[in-house]
This record gives structure tokens, C-alpha cells and sequence, in this order.
């Protein structure tokens, strides 16, 4: 497969999961808002800070109200991670590698593009948003369910799946990171009703309430913690996710798994190793916060990988076997 | 609908031989339109639009937004050509392909014709499309042109004239490909009771004639495109899907050891054969425009080397030199010793000087054509342009006298088209397609563009012309 077409098909994924884990954010801040103790200003700087963009924020809009943050992060086709730019980028992916992927894909893909661009145009009241966030995480299903549905289960589809993957792990660790983010009113309320709230939003955020339930019956910080980063049976659990997106990138490159061959196997199979053998007690020790965002540059640095290998190529010997410009 | 009282006025219409009297190919056609109840035509012509815009068919248009897709305009009443008629354009186009491809070879070795005073040798100098970095290479076979799209026209004495020879890139052919499938479900009984020579092989036939490049059992086949902001790129896609080939942009392809690879997730893999879709000069940076981010570096290289073929093999465009159009009688005379046998239209190569003064005399009469310009851009309609227009182009002219020729205006023969519920005549062009490989190819049948606007002589996409479904009759 082409370089370019597998890093199209990977991105439009990437793209897809992004715009919707977008929703999923503003969905747990409107949330967590509406659960704060009467009398408390609603909190929206937190919520940039978790996507990682606070800077640009910072520079452009200044002060963090809920219309300034929402524009940014749906609205605002200068913030190449806002919903729309994720659309406008899964998309333009999408159109250039239309001969490869079905056309149900692209369909879908256009109609997800038309839905963020006419909700961006028209403008959205407070009720408008809720229902926007629902279609958006909906379509980003849909479209999953499609390629599942209509792709060969091939090299294509395991692009797909790598991106829509790692993309979701590194969401995933930014929805826990909000809860870090939040003030609580005051140090004392840790373990209230509030605080228990507050970590049960976040469930939902992840669409992960009802599963959490049967898996450890009521809501407690380090259980919900536990699921979110480390259950290898939740689809939107970070373990779950790696083990997921290591069998791709196996399959992809033909080695077996407990090896490597490249990169991105090594980084990406050490990583999941490591949740594979660490436990919450683990992580909570070093603070939840510091091991989110450890993990995310690991996660970067596996992103890299994949792109340096499969996307970039770059000189061959004069035996043909491809190597690593240094 | 009735036809009974359809005028084909003054110009040859392409299915009625007078005021309601129908030629022998289309009475069936027209006398199956007369049975069917009133609107029906009408709400077939909406099912083929909703057909087409499912299919996705669009075109790009240059200098509107980028990437501006429009959904092409087709009109479902065809053009009937009829057996003998093609047997005439099959057996001109081969004359004229074989001449043209002798005269590519020689322009790039001994220079024969110029030698013999046929064709000044300034005027090949002068040429954009001629390549010196061309000079003395043999491509396989000696091919220089695979795939040429010829765009003939009928005048009022019903003969087809040759207008310009598409020698580079001729795009259209996907239209014909899928006009062929909407006009299948719009008239299933149509297509039992007529013999249609039937399209749907150009594209195994392409793939065909791009592995005569290569002396290899397998070779490996890549179409290069622009990318998906071309206005053709609907066409560079489709044409990769159905012959199951890599669409490639210059970006995928890169110079390895005086090779051309394609860089895959399994790391490079060696490309024999590129079926390129961008003209030369974006080809090969080193070579041709240092600014060009279009092109792959090293590949003249590469192809000088006969490390890779590529169709049409660079340096083709000399043949598509509107100014050297005219030469092409001259040029069939001179390798074939034969008449051609589809004229050509009367031009004036502004580049002469009794050429230029006429043409400059009679603007108000002559379409005046940039030579090197594609898609009716740099178009100029003398009776239809304003005053000011007509002076600008003298200006252009005077300027830059090799880079203009005039045609008198045409009258282009008209074909029944439907407008709201009746048909009325249209004019129309035809171009159809050349293979050249082990053998020649022409494909029975051909885009028949049509001017939508009535009384208008522009059948080009980019500027408000549709397109019809040709059948040739066996």
C-alpha cells in the first residue's frame, strides 16, 4: 500500500476520533458545571487545558468564557484540533484516497463534514449543543461501523484502526486529566457527594458508566481511575486500546507478536507492556496527573514511530532493504 | 413528444436528414421517444441526473475555488454515429496517428522535415511542447503517443474536419465510460434493439497498451496525477479503479539509484511504467522548472536511461502545438505519401505574417486560439466577442505572434437535445480515443460535447457544455 494512502486512511481516523472525543470534553465540562455546588463559577480554563492547547488559546482569545472556549474548540478553523479543522482534515484525507476506501466511507465522512460545517454556520443555542455533541459523537460511530462493515479487513483497515486507537488513548487520558484540572471548591469536598459527582460525569463523558457499574458496582476516584486506564476489555480504556492497536500494527507488518520489527512496534509493544504490569496503587502513587501525562508523550513518541516507518520512507540500499535515514 | 416538426435549419444535424424527417440510424431511436407518454423523457433525463450525482461524476473548474467540484451536465438524447461515418474516422485517425508518431520520432532524431523545408524549423524550436532534453531518445516500440483524444467536427457539408489534436494529456474518457452506464439504465429497451459497439474495454485496452512499455512479464503500473484538485481527477481515479493500478501524486514516487519507486508502507517498490497525467513540464524539477513542486526529481533521468517508460513518452506535445496543427496534412503527406483522409480546419498561424494580417483583419469573423492552451482557455470568438475583447486579442497577437492561430468560425452540425420536454439541436464536437501499444486502437465511440446554451459554439466543460453518450453503430 501506498505510503500516502495508508497515512490518509490513518488520519482521517485520527481526524474522526478526535472531533469526537472533542465532544466528549465539552460534554463533561457542561456536565461537571451543572453538578458544581450552588454558588460556584463554572469552570472552562481547565477544560483547554486538558486538549493540550493552552497556549494558542492564551494568544488568541485571552480570557476563558464559555462562548470564547466553545468557539475554540468547535468553531474556530484556525485551531487545527477543533472539530471543525478535524472534520475539514478527515475529509480532505478522505477525498484523496476516495478510489481506495468504499464509498459508503466517503459518503459518511461528507455527510459528518456537512453536519459540523451547517451546525458551525447556523450557530448553536445552549439546547442546540447538547444535541450537536450527541450527532457528533454518533456520526464519528457510524462511520466506524461502516468501515468496519464495508472495508477488507486488510493493510487499509488496520490503518484505520490504528488511528481511530491510538487516537482514543490519547483522548481517554485527557478525559481522566480534566477531573485533575477541576477545582474542587475546597481541598475538604475530595470524597464528597460532589466528588463522587464529578467522577461519575467523567464516566459518562467516556460512555462508560453503565459498564464501570457492572464491573465494580459503585463509583470510587481509583476504581474509575483503574477502568479507564487499565481494563483490556472497555473499548475506550487506554489498555484496551493498546493491545488493540498493537494487533494492527502486527498485522501489518507480518512479525509476531512479542517481537519487533520496527519502531513502532518496539515503543508501542514496551508501552503497552507496561500497563499490562502495573496496577492503580502504581500509578496513583505517583500522582494520576504525572502518569497521564507521561503517557501521552510516550504515546506521541509511538506516534512518530508509525510515521517514520510506514508514512516516510525514506532511502534504500543498494540491496533494496529499506533502513532508517539517521 | 413529437418530432414531427423539428428543424435542423441551416447546419447538419446528426440525426435528422430534414424538418422532421429522421436520419436511417435514429428512426428508431426518435420514433421509440415519439411512443412514450408526454414528460416521461423528461423524468428519465432527472432519473440519469440523480444517477450521476450518486456516481459522484464532477469535474473542477480552474479559477474558481479551489477544488470547486461541479456535477457534470449530461444530456440523455445520444448521438448516433452511424457505421459507415466511423469506419471514416477509424481509418483517418490511424492514418494520422501513425503519421503524427513518425513525426514526433523524427523531430527528436534526424529532422528529416525540417531538413526539407515542410515545416519551418523555427516554428518546432519555438514550441513549448518540444523538448530538448527529448532529443534522440527512443522510446519502446518507438511510441511517443499512447493515448490522444482527436476532437473532430462536422460543418453543413456534413464532413468531418479534424480541430485540434489532443496529444498530451486528452482527458474525457471516464465521461464516456460512465455516460455509457447511466444511458443503460435510462434506455435498457434501447440498447436491445440497437447494436451499440459496445466502450467498456478502453480501460483493459489501456492497461494493454501501457504494458507494451515494458519487456517485463508483470510490469509495475502507476497512474501519476496532479492529486485530487485537478479538474480531471475524478477521471485519474476511476481509470486506477478499473484497472486496478496505484494512483500515484509525484510526491509517492521518488529516484532511488536511477530508479523510480513508489514509497509503500513495506518500504520502496520499483515502478516500470508511469500513465502520467501531468504535462511535461511539471514532470521532472531538475529538468524543467526548478519551482515546481509537481514533479519528481530525477525521473528524466531515470527515463533516458530506459529504467522507466512514461505515456505519452515527454516531448509529445510538439505534436499538439496548435501551430503545428496546421502542418499535419503536410506532415501525413510527407511520412505516408497518402492524402489525409480527415482534413483539417482551415488555420491561420498568425505566426506567418500573411497568416497574421489576415487574421487581424478579420477578427470579427475567426476564433482565435492560444497554441499551447487546452479547454477553451485563452479562447477568443470574434463574432461573439465585445469590441474591446477583439482589440485586446489583436494586442496579444501583435505581442506574441507564435502563440495565436485563427479558424473561421464553425458551424458546427447540431444535435437533438432536450430541453424541458422537446428537443431542439445543439451544436456538438466528438473526440475520440487512440491507443497506441503493440497495435492501434481506436475506441468506437468518443465524448460528444455538447453547447447547452442554445445558439452557443462552446461545447467546453469549463465553460457551460454537457455531454452526450455517442453510439456508434456496428
Amino acid at each position: 500500500m501506498l505510503s500516502r494512502v495508508a497515512s490518509s486512511i490513518y488520519w482521517v481516523n485520527r481526524y474522526i476520533e478526535r472531533a469526537e472525543n472533542y465532544a466528549r470534553f465539552i460534554e463533561v465540562n457542561l456536565n461537571l458545571s451543572l453538578d458544581l455546588p450552588r454558588g460556584t463559577i463554572e469552570q472552562w480554563e481547565p477544560l483547554v487545558a486538558t486538549t493540550g492547547d493552552h497556549e494558542m488559546f492564551v494568544a488568541r482569545y485571552g480570557k476563558a468564557t464559555k462562548e470564547t472556549v466553545l468557539h475554540f474548540l468547535v468553531a474556530d478553523a484556525e485551531n487545527p484540533n477543533s472539530i471543525l479543522s478535524c472534520l475539514l482534515g478527515a475529509r480532505e484525507n478522505a477525498r484523496s484516497v476516495k478510489e481506495i476506501i468504499s464509498s459508503e466511507m466517503w459518503e459518511q465522512v461528507n455527510r459528518f463534514y456537512l453536519l459540523v460545517r451547517d451546525a458551525v454556520t447556523r450557530g448553536m443555542s445552549h439546547h442546540d449543543l447538547h444535541a450537536f455533541l450527541a450527532d457528533v459523537k454518533s456520526a464519528s460511530h457510524l462511520l466506524w461501523g461502516i468501515t468496519d462493515a464495508t472495508m477488507s479487513h486488510g493493510e487499509g483497515w488496520h490503518f484505520a484502526r490504528l488511528g481511530r486507537l491510538l487516537e482514543r488513548a490519547d483522548k481517554t487520558s485527557r478525559i481522566l486529566d480534566v477531573k485533575y484540572f477541576i477545582l474542587l471548591p475546597t481541598a475538604d469536598e475530595v470524597g464528597t457527594p460532589f466528588d463522587i459527582i464529578q467522577w461519575s460525569d467523567l464516566l459518562k463523558s467516556a460512555s462508560a458508566l453503565e459498564m464501570y457499574y457492572k464491573r465494580y458496582g459503585r463509583i470510587a476516584p481509583d476504581d474509575v481511575a483503574a477502568f479507564l486506564i487499565l481494563e483490556p476489555t472497555f473499548p475506550r480504556a487506554i489498555r484496551y486500546c493498546l493491545i488493540k492497536a498493537e494487533d494492527s500494527l502486527h498485522t501489518i507488518s507480518g512479525s509476531e507478536r512479542g517481537s519487533y520489527q520496527n519502531v513502532a512496534e518496539k515503543r508501542l509493544g514496551r508501552l503497552r507492556a507496561e500497563l499490562d504490569f502495573v496496577d492503580i496503587e502504581d500509578c496513583v502513587t505517583r500522582g494520576l496527573h504525572e502518569f497521564v501525562d507521561h503517557f501521552q508523550a510516550r504515546l506521541n513518541q509511538v506516534g512518530e514511530a508509525i510515521s517514520e516507518t510506514f508514512f516516510a520512507p525514506r532511502r534504500v540500499h543498494h540491496t533494496g532493504s529499506v533502513t532508517e535515514e539517521q | 413528444m413529437k418530432f414531427s416538426t423539428y428543424d435542423p435549419g441551416e447546419f447538419y444535424d446528426e440525426l435528422f436528414e430534414g424538418i422532421g424527417r429522421p436520419r436511417r440510424g435514429s428512426a428508431l431511436l426518435l420514433r421509440k421517444f415519439a411512443s412514450l407518454p408526454d414528460g416521461e423523457l423528461r423524468k428519465r433525463q432527472q432519473a440519469a441526473e440523480r444517477v450521476i450525482l450518486n456516481m459522484g461524476m464532477t469535474f473542477g473548474v480552474y479559477g474558481g475555488d479551489e477544488g470547486h467540484e461541479q456535477i457534470f451536465p449530461f444530456d440523455i438524447v445520444p448521438r448516433i454515429v452511424e457505421a459507415p461515418d466511423w469506419t471514416l474516422i477509424d481509418t483517418g485517425l490511424r492514418q494520422r496517428l501513425r503519421a503524427l508518431n513518425l513525426f514526433i520520432d523524427d523531430v527528436y532524431h534526424e529532422q528529416k522535415i525540417l531538413k526539407d523545408n515542410v515545416i519551418p524549423s523555427e516554428l518546432i524550436y519555438s514550441s513549448k511542447g518540444f523538448l530538448k532534453a527529448c532529443w534522440g531518445l527512443n522510446p519502446p516500440r518507438g511510441i511517443w503517443c499512447h493515448i490522444a483524444g482527436i476532437d473532430l467536427v462536422r460543418i453543413s457539408d456534413g464532413r468531418y474536419y479534424v480541430l485540434e489534436d489532443n496529444m498530451r494529456c486528452p482527458s474525457g474518457v471516464a465521461y464516456v465510460l460512465e455516460a455509457r452506464q447511466v444511458m443503460k439504465r435510462t434506455f435498457p429497451e434501447l440498447f436491445e434493439a440497437y447494436r451499440v459497439r459496445p466502450v467498456d474495454e478502453y480501460p483493459s485496452r489501456l492497461l494493454e497498451t501501457l504494458r507494451s512499455l515494458s519487456d517485463l512479464p508483470d510490469p509495475t503500473i502507476v497512474i501519476l496525477t496532479p492529486g485530487s484538485y485537478n479538474s480531471a481527477y475524478y477521471e485519474h481515479s476511476l481509470l486506477a479503479q478499473k484497472m486496478g493500478l496505484e494512483l500515484v501524486e509525484a510526491g509517492d514516487l521518488v529516484v532511488i539509484d536511477g530508479s523510480v519507486h513508489m514509497r509503500t508502507t513495506k518500504g520502496f517498490q520499483r515502478v516500470d511504467v508511469i500513465y502520467r497525467r501531468i504535462n511535461d513540464e511539471y514532470l521532472d524539477p531538475l529538468v524543467f522548472r526548478p519551482d515546481s513542486l509537481l514533479g519528481i526529481p530525477g525521473v528524466m533521468e531515470a527515463y533516458k536511461n530506459g529504467r522507466v517508460a512514461i505515456a505519452n513518452a515527454p516531448g509529445t506535445g510538439v505534436a499538439d502545438d496548435k501551430a503545428i496543427y496546421a502542418y499535419v496534412p503536410k506532415i501525413i503527406n510527407y511520412y505516408l505519401a497518402e492524402e489525409p483522409i480527415l482534413p483539417n480546419v482551415p488555420t491561420y498561424v498568425c505566426w506567418e505574417r500573411r497568416d497574421r494580417d489576415y487574421t487581424l483583419e478579420h477578427l470579427n469573423q475567426l476564433v482565435v486560439k492560444a497554441t499551447n492552451d487546452a479547454g477553451g482557455y485563452g479562447m477568443m470568438i470574434g463574432p461573439q466577442a465585445s469590441q474591446q475583447e477583439r482589440e485586446d486579442c489583436a494586442r496579444r497577437i501583435q505581442a506574441d505572434p507564435r502563440n495565436y492561430i485563427a479558424q473561421p468560425t464553425l458551424a458546427l452540425s447540431r444535435s437533438p437535445t432536450l430541453v424541458e420536454d422537446h428537443i431542439e439541436g445543439r451544436h456538438v464536437d466528438l473526440r475520440p480515443y487512440v491507443l497506441q501499444g503493440k497495435g492501434l486502437y481506436v475506441l468506437p465511440g468518443g465524448m460528444t460535447r455538447v453547447a447547452l446554451k442554445k445558439g452557443s459554439l462552446v461545447v467546453n466543460s469549463s465553460q457551460g457544455g454537457g455531454n452526450k453518450d455517442t453510439w456508434v453503430l456496428s
